[in-house]
């Protein structure tokens, strides 16, 4: 093979595009099977993604808190899916939760843990027990993430490399063999064939302006998906998180952090005019705080719809009716944190709204995680399917753990296909050396699309929103033209932002497009124009490209293998 | 009238001659240092570089950079209304603008013997 002297070619038995708890699991179990991994980031090994961010909790049943099974923890996820779940993917995420907790617990994680040992579990929204488990304070993201990272760092057959962004899947006769994409750092092209690639790039938050997302969410895993010829599925079912944090302006916190609280302290929601007014949409709420996320999102956006929400466009969330004492209890050094941001919970409330905070939908795999693309898998987040039309809360990263592992180890385990072929890449390798005009600010593109998702394409649809952002969609794709901005260079975040910006306005289009066929509602797909929810479309929308555009199918709900 | 923040920022990539652009952002209380940056590339500069990732947790620990020469996180330094120098972390290998070589050595790809596959 002839190699242009500015580009780097690497080759690897299991490439990993994605270092967060998914990609993480997959490296360390396609490892032990023995395979060489390279574990790739567009940001810094186990620094970017979701992972990091999530400071919650973990939903697994581990019965230690109090007896439970996985068949309850599937039961609750099924229930909170609406029908639309995937059974053997959820039945997947549950059975096996439980050994990547303690697998993680093996590893020195620190699960919060009762004086007798028992790890400690609280309960969430929708879950019928304390399910979830965490680390003090806010830190189980974080946690999670180090102790996988300290894992991958101790394999020799794990090779990491950091600020390399993939732009495109390289498919030879029908078959995944690797990948091309640049490195952040120099400009440089890089190209790595692989007997097998696992997309592990989590979810498409960034998509919308309120978001509780990492910079690097911009659904790019399912982009690479669509262009090399897999499916999406639900794509339509974007989770907003009903409180996320909205004023006073709050720094060096994640925006969801107000949810661990609640269930400790049960904190009250409560419009302009200071009344709880959630159970006026039939949203139980009477103080336990067990509302599923759309249910909970739905009776905010409507009361601030009819005039009652607070200054900055949320409600208000008081914990003004704990004691002083228990507030530091339950938030530790967080209140400090809390005091440095000027924010005092025994005299004010805080404001919250709902914000994009993960997922449903994503790339259509079997129970090994194989696309329908041979030697494409997928993991995590970037995964549809287990949730269906809404995620148990706690279930993102059980999913990543057990999803990833179960790719690492079929990865690992699976022959090769085919062969690299450098004709197979040279489209995508000329993409990423293209030097087009500087004509549109990317910046200010990608910034004008999560407004307009944010605004068309939310919680709440209408044939004519959904129909607006379509066109927004293909005007700003107009806009940016066919090829990157310059020329390669060291940290060129006007390039980077226009490859972002290629991959979320397709799937942008995508998941405007599933929500536009879906005339019901269910979930998290509320349409304003067809407000309940119809037997009829029990059933998923898979989306794959022909002819550079995004085509929409039915699929039948995959129900349980029979036992 | 509203307030202003100036942002100085020392530019360039290794080997070029010292150069800083100054920018005005409109400033609002409670506001990051992050922010700000953010907001420039939307509304002037789309080449500015500084690294970022999970924007408001501090949990990424990537926007290190240095503000009046010392050392901080962009996402949790308040934007002030008034000039700001903003310049690359000393003692890491420049990238280019504020970005820096953070990244472990193993884990950089200059860091693979890489043989051309030609």
């Amino acid at each position: 093979m002839r190699t242009a002297p500015d580009r780097v070619h690497l080759a690897t038995d299991v490439l990993i595009v994605g270092a967060g708890a998914a990609g993480m699991s997959a490296a360390i179990a396609a490892d032990e099977q023995g395979a060489d991994v390279l574990l790739v980031d567009r940001s810094l090994i186990g620094r970017g993604g979701a992972t990091v961010m999530a400071q919650m909790t973990v939903a697994v049943a581990l019965g230690e808190e109090q007896p439970d099974d996985w068949r309850d923890h599937l039961r609750d996820t099924l229930k909170a899916g609406r029908g639309l779940c995937d059974e053997g993917l959820a039945a997947l995420l549950c059975e096996r939760g439980p050994d990547e907790i303690r697998r993680l617990d093996g590893w020195h994680v620190g699960w919060a843990r009762h004086a007798d040992g028992r790890i400690r579990a609280a309960q969430a929204p929708g879950h019928d027990r304390p399910r979830c488990v965490y680390v003090d304070f806010l830190s189980t993201g974080p946690a999670v993430s180090r102790t996988l990272r300290g894992q991958v760092q101790r394999q020799e057959r794990i090779k990491r490399v950091g600020d390399l962004c993939i732009t495109d899947i390289v498919v030879a006769d029908g078959v995944a063999v690797g990948a091309v994409g640049f490195s952040v750092t120099d400009g440089r092209a890089v190209s790595i064939a692989a007997k097998a690639v696992i997309i592990a790039t989590g979810g498409l938050t960034r998509l919308y302006a309120r978001n509780s997302a990492s910079a690097n969410m911009g659904g790019d895993g399912y982009a690479l998906a669509l262009r090399a010829g897999a499916e999406l599925i639900d794509m339509e079912f974007v989770q907003f998180f009903p409180i996320g944090h909205l004023a006073p302006r709050l720094i060096g916190m994640d925006p969801i952090m107000w949810d661990p609280f609640r269930y400790k302290l049960g904190g009250r929601l409560l419009n302009a005019q200071g009344r709880d007014f959630a159970a006026d949409y039939g949203v139980p709420e009477d103080g336990r705080y067990v509302a599923p996320r759309d249910l909970l999102t739905r009776a905010i956006l409507k009361e601030v719809g009819a005039g009652r929400g607070s200054p900055a466009g949320g409600v208000f969330l008081s914990f003004q009716h704990v004691p002083a004492d228990h507030l530091r209890e339950a938030f530790g050094p967080v209140i400090d944190r809390l005091a440095a941001n000027g924010i005092d919970l025994t005299r004010q409330p805080v404001e919250v709204a709902p914000i994009a905070h993960y997922h449903m939908g994503g790339i259509r795999v079997a129970l090994d995680m194989k696309t329908a693309v041979p030697g494409l898998l997928a993991a995590g987040e970037a995964v549809g399917g287990a949730n269906g039309a809404n995620r148990l809360s706690g279930n993102a990263v059980t999913e990543a753990l057990v999803f990833g592992r179960a790719a690492g180890n079929t990865a690992a385990g699976a022959a090769p296909q085919g062969a690299w072929r450098d004709e197979a890449a040279a489209e995508a390798l000329a993409l990423v050396a293209a030097t087009g005009p500087a004509s549109a600010n990317t910046a200010a593109v990608i910034s004008e699309l999560q407004s307009l998702m944010n605004r068309h394409v939310g919680p709440f649809r209408t044939v004519a929103g959904l129909q607006d952002a379509l066109a927004d969609i293909r005007r700003l794709r107009a806009a940016i033209g066919a090829a990157p901005p310059g020329r390669p260079g060291r940290f060129d975040t006007a390039r980077l932002d226009w490859f972002d910006a290629r991959n979320m306005l397709l799937v942008a289009e995508a998941v405007a497009s599933a929500a536009l066929a879906r005339q019901e509602s269910r979930g998290a797909h509320q349409r304003d124009d067809f407000p309940e929810s119809d037997e009829c479309w029990a059933i998923n929308q898979a989306i794959s490209l022909r002819g550079g555009k995004p085509v929409l199918e039915r699929r039948p709900t995959k129900a349980a293998a029979p036992a | 009238m509203t307030e202003t923040a100036t942002l100085l920022i020392r530019r360039g990539a290794p080997g070029e001659a010292e150069s800083w652009s100054r920018f005005d952002v409109a400033y609002e209380r409670g506001q990051s240092v992050l922010d700000g940056l953010r907001r420039i590339r939307i509304e002037s500069d789309p080449t500015l570089a500084f690294r970022f990732s999970c924007i408001n947790a501090n949990a990424c620990k990537e926007c290190m950079m240095r503000l009046d020469g010392k050392v901080v996180y962009a996402c949790t330094a308040r934007l002030e209304p008034r000039e700001m120098r903003l310049e690359p972390l000393a003692n890491k290998a420049l990238i280019r603008d504020l970005a820096t070589e953070i990244a472990p050595p193993d884990e950089r790809l200059a860091s693979f013997a890489v043989k051309p596959s030609g």
